[in-house]
């Protein structure tokens, strides 16, 4: 699918065009008449990587559930890329994210019982991207440090921190622009985790992708140039219940 | 890419899904084997006798008539004169007439006297004559033409020597040992009744029945006896032309000299059928509760699976699968397990009717064909594969909602 990306109107245009995400007079809430999240204004360049933290409960899930597509505003908008994501279809944003964002979890993010390859393949078939992808896979790999035979593993053989590697290739076969990630390390090491972030950086610059990287832990803040409390995303009096 | 992802998924959880294979396995087999079983049974019941117009006999049912003239069960009320066989095969409609003799056996097989006409004439199946498979019909008194099954069972060969007995029984105590017959021809297989007869003339009929003293007599001269028939046990009819057959069958019902019934064979099968009708329906109803509760079966491990793959469907969803690609997913694995069953039974119950075919044929007289794939088999199978969509969409469904519910955190 083509994404209609003339819709927007030139004035616009140039302004989203160096824009990841822009986000305005967003709101949600998990429940009729409640208000857990409320963004006035946020934006974020392309190819910037972002640390944004805050305690557990805060709303960073929700804000990144918001922008993946996943859930949709109450009021607000959300656009990414300079398309207006809120306003497509079920259908449209799930494709959309298939193409354009990859998301790597804090852990269970690949299926179990596929082999790497085949895990790495579901997400092309999604994008409709499946030319190519074994060759595409194996440079990546490699670039994640991992070696080419693993692809052939069943991704429950493989340790946890490989299992959050392979994610990342998983995360980045479409060429996504913009890459989420939540957590990931939580369930790493201290050396897997340093080597995990140095890999994750290193492929997110030389692939000009921009980065949101969520944690609540703040000794990850040092990989990044720039970091961002969600409270001060936050209107002073939204109240953050998650 | 659907298909590979659930039967990745299906054998990810092969000890479930190897239960419920089993489980679809018997019941689809129970079905789609009491199916070609009913309409096979109702095809050989039908094949039986083809292409006969009248069947006329001593005034009983016409169920009695049928069962003992065509299908050799139960024995006959009575018998009509051998005159009144004369009289209707000099009828102007009748074409040719076969009469009927019975009340002997041989080791369990029924004898019947009848003359040449029964080689020419009955017809069977597909309007199929009779065809022998060795040897031709009888041309002397002390000749029999045997079925293929009596032949096979006692290893009979043309130019043997048998004993006929009176009385229907396996084992009689007034064994006819002074009247041997020879064997003149074995039929060819038929699938009827035919196969586990013997045919005599009704003269041998007769002979069977005299006296030790002028038996001995008749085998020292053939002619020392007078053995013309004084009455058969039925005739069947072929007329001239079908539209005679109600005015015929009139006026045999109404004949002065002789007690005479006349009947419709298709008219008399169809209300024998009909008898079965109940049966038939509770053996479906059976197979179909069957397969209902194997195919719950299937959607409660399906259901049950679901709380595992929760974060599995929260990957694929934000990989960009839809709620409804998630569904279908559920689905296509459901009907992978169906289909496969499906084609596993029908090569068991294949299998199974080829190595049993023999023994079914001569144990019970069941001549069951191999071949499964009929269009109500075909149409049986399209209302499995439905039935189990149906059932399915439950755990599918359960699959969507999970789908709409999952966001990006898979921490469940």
């Amino acid at each position: 699918m083509q994404l209609n990306e003339n819709s927007t109107s030139v004035t616009d245009k140039d302004a989203s065009q160096s824009m990841a995400i822009e986000v305005q007079n967003l709101q949600h809430g998990y429940a009729k008449g409640r208000i857990d999240l409320k963004i006035e204004n946020w934006q974020l360049q392309h190819g910037s990587h972002v640390f944004l933290h805050g305690e557990s409960g805060s709303g960073k899930t929700t804000l990144l559930n918001l922008i993946a597509g996943v859930l949709t505003p109450q009021a607000g908008e959300v656009r990414l890329l300079g398309q207006t994501f809120s306003g497509l279809s079920a259908r449209k944003r799930d494709q959309f994210r298939a193409r354009h964002i990859g998301v790597v979890f804090q852990q269970f993010n690949l299926i179990p019982y596929l082999t790497v390859l085949q895990n790495i393949m579901v997400a092309g078939y999604f994008a409709k991207k499946s030319d190519d992808i074994e060759h595409r896979a194996t440079q990546l790999l490699t670039e994640l440090k991992l070696p080419a035979s693993i692809l052939q593993q069943q991704a429950s053989q493989l340790s946890v921190g490989q299992q959050q590697r392979v994610a990342i290739a998983r995360a980045l076969i479409n060429q996504p622009e913009l890459l989420i990630v939540d957590e990931p390390t939580s369930a790493l090491d201290a050396a897997a985790r340093d080597t995990f972030m140095r890999i994750l950086l290193d492929i997110c610059h030389n692939k000009l992708t921009t980065l949101v990287f969520v944690s609540h832990d703040m000794s990850l803040k040092r990989y990044f140039s720039s970091s961002i409390d969600i409270h001060s995303l936050k209107q002073p009096n939204a109240s953050a219940v998650c | 890419m659907l298909i590979s992802l659930a039967v990745s998924s299906l054998k990810n959880r092969r000890k479930s899904i190897l239960l419920t294979f089993f489980s679809l396995l018997i019941s689809i087999s129970v079905l789609l084997g009491v199916e070609h079983i009913r309409q096979q049974a109702k095809e050989s019941f039908n094949r039986t006798v083809s292409d006969v117009d009248l069947i006329v006999g001593a005034p009983s049912g016409q169920l009695n008539l049928l069962l003992y003239s065509v299908f050799r069960m139960g024995s006959p009320t009575n018998s009509i004169n051998f005159k009144s066989f004369q009289f209707l095969q000099d009828n102007q409609q009748v074409e040719w007439a076969i009469p009927i003799s019975l009340g002997d056996s041989h080791h369990g097989f029924r004898v019947i006297g009848t003359n040449q006409d029964y080689f020419t004439h009955f017809k069977y199946g597909k309007k199929q004559p009779l065809e022998f498979e060795q040897g031709q019909a009888f041309s002397s008194l002390f000749e029999v033409v045997i079925g293929i099954d009596v032949a096979k069972e006692h290893n009979y060969q043309v130019g043997n020597e048998i004993v006929v007995a009176h009385g229907v029984g396996s084992v009689s105590f007034k064994h006819h040992d002074k009247t041997p017959f020879v064997v003149s021809g074995i039929l060819k297989p038929t699938g009827t009744p035919v196969d586990k007869s013997l045919h005599v003339t009704l003269e041998a009929i007769e002979a069977i029945h005299l006296s030790p003293a002028k038996l001995r007599q008749l085998i020292n001269d053939v002619d020392a006896v007078n053995l013309a028939p004084n009455n058969v046990t039925a005739v069947m009819l072929g007329l001239k032309s079908k539209f005679a057959t109600f005015t015929l069958q009139r006026n045999i019902n109404n004949f002065p000299d002789d007690r005479l019934m006349a009947i419709l064979p298709g008219v008399a099968m169809s209300e024998l059928w009909s008898m079965m009708a109940n049966f038939e329906i509770l053996l479906r109803v059976i197979s179909i509760l069957v397969l209902f509760a194997s195919l719950f079966g299937l959607s409660t491990m399906l259901l049950a699976s679901m709380d595992q793959r929760k974060s599995e469907i929260a990957v694929l969803r934000v990989l960009g699968a839809g709620p409804s690609l998630i569904f279908s997913l559920v689905l296509i694995e459901a009907l992978i397990l169906v289909s496969v069953a499906i084609i596993a039974s029908v090569m068991t119950i294949s299998l199974t009717l080829t190595l049993l075919g023999d023994w079914l044929a001569s144990e019970y007289g069941l001549f069951l064909s191999a071949n499964l794939l009929s269009m109500e088999a075909l149409m049986a199978i399209g209302i499995i594969l439905f039935a189990s969509i149906i059932t399915s969409t439950i755990p599918a469904f359960e699959a969507y909602r999970n789908a709409l519910q999952s966001t990006l955190s898979a921490r469940n």
